[in-house]
């Protein structure tokens, strides 16, 4: 059975403008003054867009500041206690920014001394400029999605899960909500909104709903 | 086929398309560069392959060159130094030439664009000559954070009219009341620095520089500069030499008018005394491929700076699929994620160690090398440089 969508799905991706803040800390104190201070669309780029960044490597920690603490201030604890910090446990960026807030506050109440970049580079403040550029890529077909998801750039990935879900809030990403509202397969839309994108790169998040998508293709029921 | 379309072999899936979507938001905008030379240097490395992806990608893009005085060229020079840091005596006579010399030029030059993108201190003072219409944008590509305060004082007077500055690293930058962004400079994959080069060619051009591939080579390829840790270099190298038999190359521009440089390789000459397996190459400027067969013959390539503007013969190097280990200065940071896509080290000892630790694992120096190679591919090719280009022309067009 061919079921072809009334709706096709349009691809669409990013680029991200990475525009400075003029401001950076030294120490996690003025780290945690900074975050409490800096707008959301900061806090955006030092989590969220971190995966734009880094579309192929995961690299050590999956988030900036995570990454700063532990390499640049060399205090794994705290980088392990925000590294594990996963962004879609949050309902909007103001929740997370709370508990990052949270996390550093909690940690630096059991110091002594304030840990501090001695050997390595400040952490310089960043804000995100999201460019969408549509594709003009479009499918009505779930063989269509799967093959045009296999060659279009990266970014596209990025934006139809990571951009749609928090600041476009359509919560199930939209890969998930087309394939279940165009192509009527609420399964495979729902192993597509669990898979979690935030340990892994986005061409690893591309690798596994090109999988998803074969497995329901070689049953046969859909082309 | 476009001009493009030659990169589509090496850059990731889906980016030659995306780039030509991401074109359609300035298709048709005119874009005039201005810098200070058509020949030599880094900005001048960049221009000569951006432009022409602009113009095929639909953008009218042109790029001037002012023209001053041998005066003039002496002052901006000093700039250069005193914005890098440097002590520097500028009287005001030569401050008033500068200003003399960008108005003689803007009288010559046509400003007649969309986007009117400055590279660098000398041209910056243009802008005094700006036309209504049009964004002007200053490009710094030096690391002006810590300025001699007159000198920086007398150029943020023209920095502060511009619509925005791009700097290559945060740390780079100053505080500034108009917007700032950062775009990271990048290399060219099909150049002769860069490109594929046949079994034949490379052999040739090792033959050519007398060296051998018989024993590993570590590498380093940067000015003779102390700031570039030559003499670092060679210590690190006696070090891992007890217990590998290696060679070591040190590859740098002819000694030329500068004093510090040729003291410099006096010392590496008396350093390296007359050990057979350290080889100091003394390059024209424009050794290009000679540099490429180099890196391509490397086991190790080094960049053990103390300073460091972006440094981007690491992403060369990583290009290569070559495990580079890098001091922890300037940019090398940003392109040496440490342990993944390569080592950044803060002593001669730490250099050491890991050029010591990679030869006796070569399935980390295979592992590093290919990941250094992909994170290049999504970083730092022109490609990522030219959607930069595009991305901010449609931001700040968008913006007006």
């Amino acid at each position: 059975m061919r079921k072809i969508a009334k709706h096709p799905f349009l691809f669409v991706g990013c680029w991200e403008l990475r525009e400075m803040l003029g401001r950076s800390a030294r120490d996690e104190q003025q780290l945690l003054e900074a975050i409490e201070e800096i707008p959301l669309d900061s806090i955006y780029y030092h989590t969220y867009s971190f995966f734009l960044r880094h579309k192929y490597i995961a690299g050590p920690y999956p988030n900036d500041f995570a990454t700063w603490a532990a390499i640049q201030v060399r205090d794994r604890v705290l980088g392990e206690k925000l590294g594990v910090l996963d962004p879609y446990d949050f309902e909007n960026l103001e929740s997370l920014r709370a508990e990052i807030v949270t996390i550093i506050e909690e940690h630096l109440s059991q110091l002594q001394i304030i840990p501090r970049a001695i050997y390595g580079e400040p952490f310089h403040f960043m804000q995100s400029r999201i460019i969408e550029v549509p594709t003009g890529l479009q499918a009505r077909t779930l063989t269509e999605f799967r093959e045009t998801l296999a060659t279009i750039d990266v970014s596209v990935i990025y934006y139809h899960t990571f951009e749609a879900i928090l600041r476009l809030g359509r919560k199930k990403g939209d890969f998930a909500v087309w394939i279940e509202e165009q192509l009527g397969l609420p399964d495979l839309a729902q192993k597509i909104s669990k898979l979690d994108p935030y340990m892994t790169s986005l061409e690893n998040i591309r690798n596994r709903i090109i999988k998803i998508c074969d497995e329901v293709l070689e049953k046969g029921a859909f082309v | 086929m476009s001009l493009l379309d030659d990169y589509r072999d090496v850059v990731p899936r889906g980016t030659i398309d995306f780039l030509k979507c991401l074109a359609e938001k300035v298709k048709g905008k005119r874009v005039l560069h201005i810098n200070s030379t058509r020949l030599g240097g880094g900005v001048a490395e960049i221009l000569r392959s951006l432009l022409p992806l602009l113009q095929d990608i639909g953008v009218n893009a042109r790029w001037e060159v002012i023209s001053g005085t041998e005066e003039f060229f002496a002052t901006t020079k000093a700039f250069h130094n005193a914005l890098q840091g440097q002590e520097q005596n500028i009287p005001q006579r030569l401050l008033q030439d500068y200003i003399e010399v960008n108005r003689e030029n803007a009288r010559r030059l046509s400003f007649d664009a969309d986007y009117v993108i400055i590279h660098d201190p000398q041209p910056a003072g243009l802008i005094e000559r700006k036309s209504a219409q049009g964004k002007w944008i200053w490009r710094c590509h030096i690391d002006i954070s810590r300025p001699q305060w007159k000198v920086w004082s007398f150029l943020r007077q023209f920095v502060v009219k511009y619509a925005a500055a791009i700097f290559s690293l945060p740390r780079f930058a100053q505080r500034l009341p108009v917007p700032q962004f950062l775009i990271h400079p990048s290399i060219d994959p099909l150049s002769d620095k860069n490109r594929d080069l046949s079994s034949e060619e490379q052999n040739r051009l090792l033959k050519k520089l007398d060296i051998h591939t018989d024993k590993p080579i570590l590498l380093q390829v940067s000015r003779f500069d102390r700031f570039k840790d030559p003499l670092g270099v060679i210590q690190a190298y006696r070090l891992v030499k007890k217990h590998h038999d290696v060679q070591l190359i040190l590859a740098g521009g002819e000694a030329t008018d500068d004093p510090e440089g040729a003291m410099v390789l006096s010392e590496i000459r008396e350093t390296a005394q007359d050990d057979p397996d350290i080889h100091i190459l003394l390059l024209p400027r424009d050794a290009n491929l000679e540099i490429n067969a180099l890196q391509r013959a490397a086991t190790i390539v080094l960049q053990k700076s103390l300073r460091e503007g972006f440094g981007l013969t690491v992403a060369e190097a990583m290009w290569k699929g070559k495990p580079v280990i890098g001091g922890f200065a300037g940019g090398i940071t940003v392109q040496l994620v440490y342990g993944v896509t390569g080592f950044t080290v803060n002593s001669t000892e730490g250099a050491a160690f890991r050029i010591h630790h990679l030869l006796d694992n070569p399935e980390v120096m295979a592992k590093v090398g290919e990941d250094a190679r992909e994170y290049v591919r999504r970083n730092f090719l022109i490609t990522r440089h030219l959607g930069d280009w595009l991305a901010l022309m449609s931001y700040l067009g968008r913006k007006s």
